[in-house]
C-alpha cells in the first residue's frame, strides 16, 4: 500500500515536473519577449529556442513580420493575423486594446534568423531547409551544432546537405573546445565554399591558439584569394557588359534619331524619362487595381512606354523637327528647348521628387555561377538590351518600313520619286527612335532614379556612344556601348570611378582624331563633305 | 504668348528696365517680406522644392495667427535653378530689390558658400536648414541643420556599441560635406582604437548610377572576419541606385548595415524599401516620431499639400524651428532690422517636433536631439536609439587639426572663428 | 581703313556700349538710391554678368557663325579663364580666410594640404594671372584644335568631342584631389588689385571694363572676319573641301580662329568671376555650353552683334522669369528656343534687318549646303 503510494507520487511527479521545466523556460522566454528593450527581446528569442516550445516557430515568424504584439501592463503576447489577434500561447482571441508591436532591430533580426534557421532545418521544403542552413552558417553559433547533426543525419538533398555541412563547419569553428582534427576538416569544408563569407570565417581564425589551424586557415585564405583574384576579372567583365547594356539601351534610340536621321536630338533623354514614368504609372495602376499583376508590370509597361514615347516623338517631329530638315544643327536648339519643356512638364505633373518603381520578383536578388555573383535585374537588362537591338535591326533590315526608312535617309529625293511618302517615313522613323528610347526607360527605371532629371544623366553618354560607334551604324553602337562599358569597369577598380571616366573621355577624343567617323564609318561619297 | 510678352518687354525696356524694376519703390510697407531661396528646377529641385512648400505653409499659418508685429508676412519665392552663381544673384535680388527681412534657403554647401558674401555685404539673415560639414560660423547665417557632432559621431557610437562594428567603409560623394565628415569620423575612429587598415574611404562622383563595382568592393571589404558597417554620405540622386544595387547583391542590414546621413523619408519615397529593412539613418527628426507636435505638423502638411501621402523630413523640421525662432526674435526685438534680430536670436528657444526644446546658441547653431532610425518596409524609420538630451551644435570640429582651437561666439566674442591659442579673431 | 569695316549694326552696338559705359556708372553713382533713375549696384553687376556672357557668345559666333565649327564646349574655355582669375582672387584673401592661414586657401587647410600645389604658384601676381587667363584656354584650344582639325574631324563629330572635352574637365574639376576646391569651387573673394570686390566703385569699374572688353572683342572679331583671313574662314564654313583643293591649309585657319575664340572666352570668364563671386565646376557643364550656342542662335548666327544681343536678352529673360514665374520659367525658356529656331532661323538680328529692309549683314547666315548634307549622314 505504502509502496503503491510512493510509486503513484513518483509517477505523478514525473508527469507534472518534467513538462513544468519546459513550461517555466517558455514562461521566461515569453516574459522577456514582451519588452521594449532589444537586449531582453534577444534573450527572449534564445530562451524560446532552448525551451523547445512548439509555438516558437509561429512566434518568431510573427516577430519578423512585425505581427507580434505585447501589452506593457501585463506582459501579454499576442499574434496579429490579418484582422484577428490571438494569444501567442493559447491561441485564444485577445482584445487588441493597448497592444504594441514588439520592436525589432538588426541585432534582434540576426537572432531571429539564427533561431528560425535552427528551427527550419527539418522543414519539409528543401529550399526552406537550405535557407535555414544558410542562416545558421551566417550565425556561426556553436549552439546550433546538435540541431545541425540531427538534420544532417536525415538530409537527402545533396545541395542542402553541402550547405548544412558548411554551416556545421562554421559552427564547429566557433566552438571553443572543438578537437583540432575536426577543426582542420571544417576549414577544408569552408575553403571549398570559396566565397567572401568563407573568407570572413577563415580570416577570423588568424588568432587561433593552434598553429596547425592557423596555417590551414591561412592556406585557405590564400587559396580563396587567388581564385577571387581570377574571378575578379570575370566579374569586371560581367559588370562591364551590364554597364554596356545600359549604355546601349540609352543610346540605341539615339542611333536612330541621330545616327540614321541626323537629328541632334537633345530631347532624347526625356524620351527615356517618359518611358520610366510610364512604368511608374503602370505600376501605380496595378498596385491600386490589380496587385496580383505586379510581376507583369514590366511586360505591360514595355509596349505602353513605346507607344507613349513614340507618340510624343511623332508629335515633336510633326510640329517642330519637320521644319528643320536640312538644318541639323538647328535641331539641336529646338530639341534642347523641347527637352526643357518636357522636364518641366513632368516636374509639374508628378512633382520633382523620385517616384517609386518596384522590381518584380524575377528581377530581384542574385544567383551564383562558379562563384560569380550575378544579379537577376542586371541579367534581364542585358538580355533585354540585346533583344531590343535584334528587334531594331530586324525592323530596319527586314521590313518594308525599314527599307523605306533607309531609302529616305540615303537619298530623300530619289525615294520620294519612287513613291515613298517621305514625310510619313520621317515621322515614323523619329517615332520609332523615340519609342525605343521609351522602352529603354522601362529598363532604366529598375536601376536608376525615376525623376525629371533622369534623361539628363544619359544624354551625353548616349551621344558619345553613337559617335564612337560611327553614326548611322547600329552595330557600331552595340560595339561602342559594350567597349565603353567593359573598359569603364576595368578602369574603375584602379583609377576610381571619376578618373576612369575622364580617361575614357580622353580616349574617345583621341580616337575620333584617328578615325574621325567612329569605329564603323560608312564609306561613300556622301560622307566626305 | 508669354515668350512674346517677355521678349517685347525685354527688347523695349532693355537695360533701363532693370533700373526701374529695381527701384519700384518698396510700397508694401504693410507687409514683412520673407525670401525663399530654394531650387525649383535642375538637379536639386528634387530635395529643395519641398522646403519651399513648407516655408509657404509656415508663413500662411503665421499670417492666420496675425502675422508678425501686426503685419502680414509675404513670401518672395525665386528659383536659383540649382545653379550656384545664380544663388548669389538671386540672394542679391531678394535682399537689395525685394528688401526681404530674412531669407530661408540653400541646400548644398556650395550654394551656401556662394551666397555668403552677399549676405555679409548686404547685412541680411540666412536660415540654412540642412545638415552640413560644419567648419563655419557666420554672423549673418543661422544653421538650423545638424553639425557633424549632431549626426555623424552619435551614429558611429551607436554602431560600435549596438552592432559591435569593428571595420568601417566610409562611402561618400566627392564634395565638401562627405570629405569633412569622413575626416572627422576617421580621426574619431582612430582615437577609439580602430586600425587604419580597418577603415576604407572612397568617393564617387555626383549622380553615380552604376554601383556594381563599389558594392562588390564593400562586400569583399566586409569579408575580413570582422563586423563591418558602411557610413554613407552619398548625396541625394546617387542613393537610389546605390540602395537598389545593395538589395540586388543581397547585402542585408544584418550582414553589413549601412548608416546614411543624407537619406531621409523623401529619398526613400523613390525606392521599394523592403530589401533595405534595417539599414540605418541618423537624423534629428523622423516623421515616425510620435509626439503631439509632430502629429499636428504632419496633419497640417497633408492638409496644405492636399496629399495625405506626402512625407516630412529633417530639413523641414529645421525650417520649422528656424522660422519660429525668427518670428520670436523679431517680436522680441520689436523690429526686423537685421542687426537687432541677429543680436536677439541667440538664446531664443523653440519647441522642436520631437518633444524637446531647441535653443539658438551663440555660435549660431542650435541644440538638437539625435535619433538613429532603422528603415522599415513602409519607407519610414523606426527609432532604435536616441540621445538622452539635446546636443549643442559645434561649428568647429574638435577632431580636426585646423579647427580644434577655434571657437565661435557671436554674443561675447563677436567672432565666428576665435582662436583660443592666439587669442585672436581670425579671418576678416 | 579699319573703321570702314564696321557696319551699321556694329556702330549702333559700339555706340550702345559706349553709352552704357557712361550712363550706367552715372546713374549708379550720381543718383540717390530712392530716385526713379537710380540703377542699384546689384543691377550693375548683373549687367556686367550679361556682358561677360555676351563676350562668350561673340567668341562662339566667331567660330560657329564664320567658320562652321559648332563648339559645344566653349563653356570650358570660359570656365578656365574664370578659374585663372579665381585663383588670383583666392591668393588675395591671404590670412583673412577662416583658418587664418597666410598662404593656403581655406579649402586646402580643410583637406590637409601642407603646401601650395605647384600650379598655384604665381597666381598671387596679377599680371601672371592675367596672362594665364589667355594662355590656358588658348593652349587647350590650340592643342585640341591642332589634333581635331588636322584629322579633319568636322560637323557633329567635332561638336560631340568638344562636349566630351568640357564634360571630362567638369569631372576633373569636381574632384577634390584636383586642388581647385572641388564642387565648392573658389569663392568668398575679398580684393582685386587691392580694391574690395564688393565695393560699389569696384563693381562699376568691373562693369565698365567688361563693356570695354566686349567692344574690343567685337572689333577683333569684326576685323578678323572682314579681312582676307575671314574670307577664307567663310569659305571653309561653306565648302571646306573646295577651299582645301584651292590650296588653303584649312586646318591652320581653323586652329587660329578656334584659339583666338577660346582666348576671348577665357577673358569673358575672368571678367565674370569677380562680378558673380564664385567659380565652380558646374560652369563646365555641357548644358552651359549648349546654352551659349542658343544665345548665338537667338541673336543671329554669323552677325557678331546678334550673338552679343542674344546673350543679353536670353539672360535677362532668365533673370526676370526665375523671379517672376519660378515654377514655370522653363516652359517659357524652352518655348523661346523652339519658336526662335522655327520662325526666326536667322535669329533676332537677322530677322529684324530683313524686316526693316535694311542692308542685310554682309555675311550670309544661310546654312551652307555642305553642313546640311553632313548632318543628314548618308
Amino acid at each position: 500500500m505504502r509502496r503503491c503510494l510512493v510509486l503513484l507520487l513518483v509517477a505523478w511527479c514525473t508527469a507534472w515536473v518534467l513538462p513544468a521545466a519546459a513550461q517555466t523556460g517558455a514562461d521566461t522566454a515569453y516574459a522577456r519577449l514582451a519588452s521594449d528593450s532589444y537586449s531582453d527581446i534577444e534573450a527572449g528569442i534564445a530562451a524560446l529556442v532552448v525551451s523547445g516550445d512548439p509555438k516558437a516557430g509561429p512566434v518568431l515568424r510573427a516577430l519578423t513580420d512585425n505581427r507580434l504584439l505585447y501589452r506593457p501592463d501585463d506582459k501579454a503576447l499576442a499574434i496579429k493575423d490579418g484582422a484577428t489577434v490571438t494569444d501567442a500561447r493559447t491561441g485564444a482571441a485577445v482584445n487588441p486594446e493597448g497592444l504594441k508591436p514588439v520592436r525589432v532591430n538588426n541585432r534582434v533580426r540576426r537572432a531571429i534568423d539564427a533561431a528560425l534557421g535552427t528551427l527550419n532545418l527539418l522543414a519539409p521544403d528543401a529550399a526552406t531547409r537550405r535557407n535555414a542552413a544558410d542562416a545558421v552558417f551566417k550565425a556561426r553559433d556553436a549552439a546550433a551544432l546538435p540541431a545541425l547533426d540531427a538534420a544532417l543525419a536525415r538530409e537527402t538533398d545533396a545541395v542542402v546537405k553541402r550547405t548544412m555541412q558548411e554551416a556545421r563547419a562554421a559552427a564547429l569553428l566557433a566552438r571553443p573546445g572543438a578537437p583540432e582534427i575536426e577543426r582542420l576538416s571544417a576549414i577544408d569544408t569552408i575553403q571549398a565554399r570559396g566565397d567572401s563569407e568563407a573568407l570572413a570565417i577563415l580570416r577570423g581564425l588568424s588568432a587561433d591558439p593552434a598553429q596547425s589551424v592557423r596555417d590551414a586557415a591561412a592556406r585557405g585564405v590564400s587559396g580563396i584569394e587567388t581564385r577571387q583574384a581570377l574571378m575578379a576579372n570575370v566579374q569586371n567583365a560581367w559588370y562591364g557588359v551590364s554597364l554596356g547594356s545600359v549604355l546601349l539601351l540609352a543610346a540605341i534610340g539615339l542611333a536612330i534619331t541621330f545616327g540614321v536621321m541626323g537629328i541632334i536630338n537633345m530631347a532624347h533623354g526625356e524620351m527615356v524619362m517618359l518611358g520610366a514614368y510610364t512604368t511608374y504609372l503602370v505600376q501605380e495602376l496595378i498596385r491600386q487595381k490589380a496587385p496580383f499583376l505586379f510581376d507583369w508590370s514590366l511586360p505591360i509597361a514595355i509596349p505602353l512606354a513605346f507607344l507613349a514615347a513614340g507618340a510624343v516623338g511623332i508629335l515633336i517631329e510633326r510640329t517642330v523637327i519637320r521644319h528643320l530638315y536640312g538644318r541639323p544643327l538647328e535641331t539641336l536648339l529646338a530639341t534642347w528647348g523641347i527637352s526643357l519643356i518636357l522636364q518641366q512638364a513632368v516636374r509639374s505633373a508628378f512633382g520633382p521628387t523620385n517616384r517609386e518603381v518596384g522590381a518584380p520578383s524575377y528581377m530581384s536578388g542574385a544567383f551564383e555561377v562558379f562563384g560569380l555573383s550575378i544579379t537577376w535585374g542586371r541579367l534581364w537588362i542585358v538580355v533585354f538590351a540585346m533583344a531590343v537591338f535584334v528587334a531594331l535591326n530586324l525592323i530596319l533590315k527586314a521590313t518594308s518600313f525599314g527599307l523605306k526608312t533607309r531609302a529616305v535617309t540615303q537619298n530623300r529625293r530619289m525615294a520620294a520619286a519612287m513613291g515613298i511618302r517621305t514625310p510619313w517615313i520621317d515621322a515614323f522613323t523619329f517615332g520609332l527612335g523615340s519609342g525605343i528610347a521609351g522602352v529603354a526607360g522601362v529598363a532604366l527605371s529598375q536601376i536608376d532614379n525615376v525623376s525629371p532629371n533622369l534623361g539628363q544623366g544619359y544624354i551625353i553618354d548616349s551621344f558619345l556612344v553613337v559617335v564612337f560607334g560611327g553614326v548611322g551604324n547600329l552595330w557600331g553602337t552595340l560595339v561602342a556601348a559594350l567597349t565603353l562599358g567593359v573598359a569603364n569597369k576595368f578602369l574603375e577598380p584602379y583609377a576610381g570611378a571619376v578618373l576612369g571616366k575622364i580617361l575614357l573621355l580622353v580616349f574617345i577624343i583621341l580616337f575620333i582624331q584617328k578615325r574621325p567617323r567612329g569605329l564603323f564609318a560608312l564609306k561613300g561619297r556622301a560622307v566626305e563633305a | 504668348m508669354t515668350w512674346k510678352g517677355w521678349l517685347s518687354r525685354a527688347a523695349v525696356a532693355g537695360g533701363l528696365a532693370l533700373g526701374t524694376l529695381a527701384s519700384t519703390v518698396a510700397s508694401a510697407q504693410e507687409t514683412i517680406k520673407v525670401g525663399i531661396l530654394h531650387s525649383l528646377s535642375g538637379t536639386m529641385a528634387i530635395s529643395e522644392t519641398t522646403l519651399k512648400d513648407v516655408m509657404l505653409m509656415l508663413i500662411e499659418e503665421q499670417n492666420k495667427k496675425g502675422g508678425v508685429l501686426g503685419k502680414k508676412l509675404e513670401a518672395v519665392v525665386v528659383d536659383p535653378a540649382s545653379n550656384w552663381p545664380l544663388f548669389a544673384e538671386k540672394a542679391r535680388e531678394l535682399i537689395a530689390k525685394d528688401k526681404v527681412s530674412a531669407v530661408f534657403g540653400c541646400w548644398t554647401s556650395v550654394s551656401r558658400k556662394s551666397v555668403l558674401p552677399v549676405f555679409k555685404e548686404l547685412n541680411s539673415i540666412l536660415f540654412y536648414p540642412v545638415q552640413y560639414e560644419g567648419e563655419e560660423s557666420e554672423r549673418n547665417v543661422f544653421y538650423t541643420g545638424a553639425a557633424p557632432n549632431q549626426q555623424a559621431i552619435p551614429a558611429v557610437d551607436y554602431l560600435m556599441k549596438e552592432e559591435k562594428v569593428e571595420r568601417w567603409v566610409l562611402e561618400g560623394t566627392d564634395y565638401v560635406y562627405p570629405r569633412t565628415t569622413n575626416k572627422i569620423l576617421e580621426a574619431y575612429l582612430k582615437a577609439k582604437g580602430v586600425k587604419p587598415e580597418d577603415i576604407s574611404i572612397n568617393y564617387t562622383p555626383f549622380g553615380q548610377s552604376d554601383w556594381q563595382t563599389r558594392v562588390a568592393a564593400i562586400k569583399s571589404f566586409g569579408s575580413a572576419g570582422k563586423k563591418t558597417a558602411v557610413v554613407s554620405t552619398i548625396n541625394g540622386d546617387a542613393n537610389v541606385p546605390f540602395y537598389k544595387e545593395l538589395a540586388n547583391q543581397g547585402i542585408k542590414a544584418t550582414d553589413i548595415p549601412v548608416v546614411a546621413f543624407s537619406v531621409g523619408e523623401e529619398e526613400l519615397a523613390g525606392i521599394d524599401t523592403k530589401p533595405l529593412l534595417g539599414h540605418l539613418a541618423a537624423w534629428n527628426y523622423f516623421m515616425s516620431i510620435d509626439t503631439p507636435a509632430n502629429k499636428a505638423f504632419i496633419e497640417k502638411w497633408h492638409a496644405y499639400t492636399k496629399n495625405p501621402k506626402r512625407v516630412t523630413n529633417d530639413p523641414m523640421e529645421a525650417h520649422y524651428i528656424g522660422f519660429n525662432m525668427w518670428v520670436k526674435a523679431v517680436e522680441k526685438a520689436g523690429t526686423t532690422d537685421p542687426d537687432k534680430v541677429i543680436a536677439t536670436l541667440p538664446g531664443i528657444k523653440q519647441d522642436n517636433l520631437t518633444g524637446g526644446t531647441s535653443e539658438m546658441l551663440a555660435n549660431h547653431h542650435i541644440t538638437k536631439p539625435v535619433f538613429i532610425g532603422e528603415i522599415k518596409d513602409n519607407g519610414q524609420f523606426d527609432v532604435v536609439w536616441k540621445t538622452d538630451g539635446l546636443i549643442p551644435g559645434e561649428a568647429w570640429s574638435k577632431q580636426l587639426d585646423g579647427s580644434k582651437d577655434l571657437e565661435a561666439d557671436w554674443v561675447k566674442l563677436n567672432c565666428g572663428n576665435y582662436n583660443t591659442k592666439t587669442k585672436k579673431c581670425g579671418g576678416a | 581703313m579699319l573703321l570702314s569695316r564696321i557696319d551699321k549694326a556694329g556702330w549702333i552696338f559700339l555706340g550702345v556700349l559706349a553709352a552704357a559705359c557712361i550712363v550706367v556708372p552715372a546713374l549708379n553713382l550720381l543718383t540717390a538710391p530712392g530716385s526713379a533713375f537710380h540703377v542699384p549696384t546689384y543691377a550693375v553687376s548683373l549687367m556686367g554678368k550679361y556682358l561677360a556672357y555676351a563676350i562668350l557668345a561673340l567668341s562662339l559666333d566667331l567660330v560657329w557663325g564664320y567658320c562652321g565649327i559648332l563648339s559645344l564646349g566653349h563653356g570650358a574655355f570660359f570656365a578656365l579663364g574664370g578659374y585663372a582669375m579665381g585663383m588670383y582672387l583666392m591668393r588675395q584673401i591671404g590670412p583673412r580666410g577662416v583658418y587664418g592661414n597666410p598662404v593656403l586657401p581655406d579649402f586646402m587647410v580643410f583637406l590637409n594640404y601642407k603646401a601650395l600645389p605647384w600650379y598655384w604658384h604665381g597666381f598671387d601676381w596679377f599680371p601672371f594671372a592675367a596672362v594665364m587667363v589667355l594662355l590656358v584656354p588658348g593652349l587647350l584650344a590650340f592643342v585640341f584644335g591642332w589634333l581635331a582639325f588636322r584629322s579633319r574631324v568636322t560637323g557633329v563629330y567635332l561638336s560631340i568631342i568638344t562636349q566630351a572635352m568640357t564634360f571630362a574637365l567638369m569631372l576633373a574639376f569636381f574632384r577634390n584631389d584636383m586642388g581647385l576646391g572641388g564642387n565648392n569651387g573658389l569663392t568668398d573673394f575679398k580684393d582685386i588689385l587691392g580694391f574690395n570686390v564688393q565695393a560699389q566703385g569696384t563693381r562699376v569699374v568691373l562693369f565698365v571694363l567688361t563693356a570695354l572688353a566686349l567692344g574690343l572683342a567685337y572689333l577683333v572679331a569684326r576685323f578678323m572676319t572682314t579681312s582676307a583671313f575671314g574670307k577664307v574662314l567663310i569659305a571653309i564654313r561653306d565648302a571646306e573641301s573646295r577651299t582645301r583643293f584651292l590650296g588653303y591649309r584649312t586646318a591652320h585657319f581653323k586652329v587660329l580662329a578656334f584659339t583666338v575664340s577660346a582666348m576671348m572666352a577665357g577673358v569673358a570668364g575672368a571678367l565674370y568671376v569677380p562680378q558673380v563671386g564664385i567659380i565652380n565646376p558646374s560652369e563646365f557643364a555641357p548644358a552651359n555650353s549648349i546654352e551659349a550656342v542658343i544665345w548665338v542662335a537667338v541673336g543671329g548666327r554669323g552677325t557678331l552683334v546678334g550673338a552679343a544681343l542674344g546673350a543679353v536678352l536670353v539672360n535677362y529673360a532668365k533673370t526676370l522669369l526665375t523671379g517672376a514665374m519660378p515654377d514655370a520659367w522653363l516652359f517659357a525658356l524652352g518655348a523661346l528656343f523652339v519658336v526662335v529656331t522655327l520662325f526666326m532661323p536667322k535669329g533676332i538680328l537677322g530677322t529684324l534687318s530683313e524686316r526693316l529692309g535694311a542692308r542685310r549683314p554682309k555675311v550670309s547666315t544661310d546654312v551652307p549646303p555642305a553642313l546640311a548634307e553632313e548632318g543628314r549622314g548618308s
